[in-house]
């Protein structure tokens, strides 16, 4: 017995305040593309670069108000939904899009590295004299993506949100169509990201099969209320397993991490401050979404292979880079000890390490977009020059380059008063927090011959006299990239030396389990006869769609124009063979 | 979930079904092996084609007619054709010596992960016994009789699926203009040669900067 | 409803796609493989959906073949580049694959 008839439809429920960065960022992009298309090449790339920088920018702005409402500051909410809760965490459009306090942050840290990105970019463009606005608008939908997938509260949504990060991932690092190694690094990214993408959804495939559902807060119920046992477990586990390793491939976690010193040398010096700092960002979120908040109660399952992941990315990320005489090569398999401290995060599995985690990224964020910002600049005209050889003697041709570049990779090895020790210290701390004290011991020995890979890279600029191939001509400071310089710079010392502020926000940072709000139903006509409040079961009830639990206001309903004869609602609710409680008040009784 | 057993476990399979399956998963076995068996890369994509297409007729098979006309529209239709255009108009439609291995020990991790995998799933279907156990399926969303498969996805598409849905819009548009931007060849670009750190190209031909298309490059 | 056996032919599609990208050489030969894979998670999605009596598995599968074609059309245009620069789209002469 259905209440509502077959053709009702059910819309979710939307709440702007919480996708207004995507919705800006989106636009934004589109309308760069519309503008770049309609000038014709009239309109100077800066122009572009501006445009790209204020959407960044409109998107942090529209970040704050979310940012307030997700934690209750009522007072300082700028404009809300009245609809949604405003004092706490809450989801929206039929709970597929979460907005909490982590999402939230990460969606902000999206936003202000894109500035840098998109400044980098410019100055880079600007020297290889290229007119196309193209990598900008390609980057801002990358951003989107990575802005999805911090959000994302279902799976499908989370896999969309990647493949629109990857898709856009890939054609950038391609982008250098003067250089084949740019198309190969592509095509290589391409390929294993295409691949992983494929684990990745023959993973959701199966955890939908398990599970029947495909949302966050589906699984999370499904788990607290069912044993893992027989085939539906082991099923879940098979899904559970092939996600992690498409995560893994996406974040370049040993041994899914060859692909990523090839693509990092053959990208486009700038674009890896983007893939590094964006992508990482959001794969690391959307696997913390995952198995932290999801597969919460399937700890024991899970953790082990991430500490192993853990162990092997940071004595391979550290060991690998030993043997480099590429900087690009050398600081790609960095990256990959970095992620493997960002592993402790994770696997420790509580509040302590998420905050560890978005700790990690914020200042795995401004370090790497230095780093590599750096690398941009001396790579000099045509992206080319990365050898150890080039870097010789950098301290006396360009003492200021040089000596960001110290303070960046010093900050990487963990100095104190650097956000890279304060961020290792984190997870360090998380790691000993969960009862794995081994992997924190791993992680601090790891360090230590991490240490020697940036030290030998600061011995080579300022120690090393210059080889008589090193272009030893002085690399000058463009004013885009030394504003994006600059900030990380600043970002980098005030975590260090404040880091009080970070680890408050970073507590405030964690993804709650949240039920999507009840879908509004469409034909509710304005001749409003009867007020219909249900109280619903676990199952849901037949012709609705998700379960949901609790009880559910309908508010005032034109019955006639859903096509519900009162007489008959009316004789159905005497019959109670309806399946759930209903409670209706008719302005008319019927009869 | 008392109704979740009752609509997966005791569905009866009529003989056509299995006439039907047997024969479509045949097919699409025999294609898919094909596809990576073929030396030459232009029977590989009609193996594909074949593949693909038995898949659609799998999909009926499941009662998803719109997604098996869509499997045939945009698969056969628009995404074989593109690979076959690609193959012609570079005319790589040369054969590949499939003996000689490519990389050392890929071979065998393949055929690892293939046997390790299969393993798994007929572990989990035939020992185990999947067909009892199910989880909870959410109401939402359930298959009825008395509504086109059609409108039930569409339904689906524009509201418990509407992030989703906009989504894939930004992705294919950034497919677009990537693409675009990949196949575009300015001709003020002069292409940076390759450091010697790396293997010489096979072969960079000077006259070969002003192609626009490769048509002109397929000889 | 069959499942088990969809699910078997799904895993072997799987595999044999996985085999695909491992061992073919030619960028399009990769890309093909890269769809047989695609399709092997479309029959376990349509499988599931069916036999949890539930559309939503195949609404999930019609937002998989976007992605395929998102990722053929990058790909495709990614090894016509290539091409031009090389004359070769066989992926291991693309040098350093030192990992």
């Amino acid at each position: 017995m259905e209440l509502f008839p077959s053709d009702a439809v059910f819309t979710p429920d939307v709440s702007w305040v919480a996708l207004w960065p995507m919705v800006v960022m989106a636009l934004g992009g589109l309308l760069l593309l519309t503008i770049s298309s309609l000038g014709k090449g009239r309109i100077p790339r800066p122009f572009y670069a501006l445009w790209a920088v204020l959407t960044s920018v409109g998107s942090f702005i529209t970040a704050i108000p979310l940012w307030a409402q997700v934690h209750g500051w009522e007072d300082a909410v700028l404009w809300y939904d009245p609809e949604v809760d405003p004092t706490g965490p809450f989801s929206t459009v039929g709970g597929v899009i979460a907005a909490d306090g982590f999402s939230v942050f990460l969606t902000m840290l999206i936003a202000v590295s894109m500035v840098a990105v998109v400044l980098v970019i410019e100055a880079y463009l600007d020297r290889e004299q290229d007119r196309f606005p193209e990598m900008f608008a390609l980057t801002m939908f990358a951003a989107l993506g990575g802005m999805v997938m911090v959000s994302a509260n279902d799976l499908i949504v989370l896999l969309l949100g990647l493949e629109t990060l990857s898709v856009a991932a890939y054609v950038l690092a391609a982008m250098d169509l003067r250089r084949v190694q740019s198309q190969e690094a592509g095509f290589k990214y391409f390929v294993l990201g295409a691949f992983s993408s494929a684990f990745f959804l023959y993973g959701i495939a199966f955890i939908y099969g398990a599970t029947g559902g495909t949302g966050l807060v589906h699984i999370t119920d499904f788990l607290a209320a069912n044993v893992l046992l027989g085939s539906s477990g082991l099923m879940l586990l098979l899904g559970l397993g092939l996600l992690i390793v498409g995560f893994a491939f996406k974040v370049a976690l040993v041994p899914f991490h060859s692909w990523s010193p090839d693509v990092y040398d053959g990208t486009p010096s700038p674009l890896v401050t983007f893939m590094s700092s964006v992508v990482k960002v959001a794969a690391f979120a959307g696997m913390l979404r995952v198995l932290v908040m999801a597969f919460e109660s399937a700890g024991a399952d899970w953790r082990p292979v991430i500490q192993g992941l853990a162990v092997l990315s940071l004595v391979g990320g550290a060991l690998g880079a030993i043997v480099q005489s590429n900087v690009k090569r050398l600081l790609a398999y960095s990256s990959i000890s970095h992620a493997g401290f960002i592993l402790l995060g994770v696997e420790a599995a509580s509040d302590v390490g998420t905050a560890a985690v978005v700790i990690y990224l914020t200042a795995y964020s401004a370090l790497v977009i230095g780093s590599f910002t750096v690398v941009t600049l001396v790579a000099r005209s045509g992206d080319r020059l990365h050898t150890l050889t080039d870097y010789q003697g950098l301290g006396r041709t360009s003492p200021l380059v040089a000596g960001l570049f110290t303070f960046f990779l010093l900050a990487q090895a963990g100095v104190p008063f650097t956000a890279g020790f304060y961020a290792k210290f984190s997870a360090v701390i998380a790691a000993v927090d969960a009862g794995t004290a081994w992997l924190a011991a791993v992680a601090m020995l790891s360090a230590v011959i991490a240490a020697y890979l940036y030290l030998r890279l600061v011995v080579t600029m300022w120690f090393v006299d210059p080889a008589a191939e090193t272009d030893t001509s002085h690399v000058g400071v463009p004013a885009a990239a030394g504003i994006a310089l600059a900030g990380c710079a600043a970002a980098v010392l005030w975590i260090g030396i404040f880091p009080n502020t970070l680890t408050d926000w970073a507590e405030r940072s964690v993804p709650a389990v949240v039920q999507p709000a009840p879908p509004n139903l469409v034909e509710s006509g304005d001749e409003a006869d009867a007020d219909v409040e249900f109280e619903v079961g676990p199952d849901g009830m037949p012709g609705m769609p998700g379960p949901m639990p609790g009880e559910m206001d309908f508010g005032e309903l034109d019955l006639e124009s859903l096509g519900i004869d009162p007489a008959e609602l009316e004789a159905m609710l005497e019959g109670g063979d309806l399946g759930f409680d209903v409670d209706v008040e008719f302005e008319d009784p019927p009869g | 979930m008392p109704e979740a057993v009752l609509l997966g476990g005791e569905q009866t399979t009529t003989a056509v079904e299995w006439v039907v399956f047997i024969i479509a998963a045949t097919t699409t076995l025999l294609g898919s092996f094909g596809v990576i068996m073929a030396r030459n890369p232009v029977h590989a994509a009609l193996s594909l084609v074949g593949s693909l297409f038995s898949v659609a007729v799998l999909f009926l098979n499941q009662g998803a007619e719109f997604l098996a006309a869509v499997q045939v529209i945009v698969y056969t239709g628009a995404i074989v054709i593109l690979i076959l255009f690609v193959l012609m108009l570079l005319g790589i439609d040369t054969e590949e010596d499939l003996e000689d291995e490519p990389l050392r020990g890929q071979m065998p991790v393949a055929v690892g992960i293939g046997v390790l995998l299969t393993a798994s799933v007929f572990a989990l279907t035939q020992l185990v016994g999947f067909d009892v156990v199910t989880g909870t399926p959410e109401v939402t969303a359930a298959i009825r009789d008395d509504m086109p498969n059609i409108n039930q996805i569409g339904r689906l598409l524009f509201t418990d699926f509407v992030v989703a849905t906009q989504l894939a819009g930004v992705m294919l548009t950034v497919a677009v203009v990537g693409a675009v931007v990949m196949a575009r060849r300015p001709r003020e670009y002069q292409p940076i040669p390759e450091p010697e750190s790396m293997d010489a190209p096979l072969s960079l031909d000077p006259t070969d900067q002003g192609a626009d298309n490769g048509a002109e490059v397929a000889d | 409803m069959l499942l088990n056996q969809f699910l078997l032919l799904g895993a072997v599609l799987f595999c044999i796609g996985v085999y695909g990208v491992l061992v073919r050489r030619n960028g399009v030969m990769v890309l093909m493989s890269i769809e047989l894979i695609l399709n092997a998670v479309n029959i376990n999605l349509v499988a599931f959906g069916t036999h949890l009596q539930q559309a939503t598995g195949q609404a999930f599968a019609l937002f998989v073949i976007p992605i395929a074609a998102a990722e053929v059309a990058v790909g495709l245009a990614i090894v016509l580049m290539i091409y031009r620069n090389r004359r070769s789209i066989d992926v291991d002469s693309l040098d350093e694959m030192k990992g």
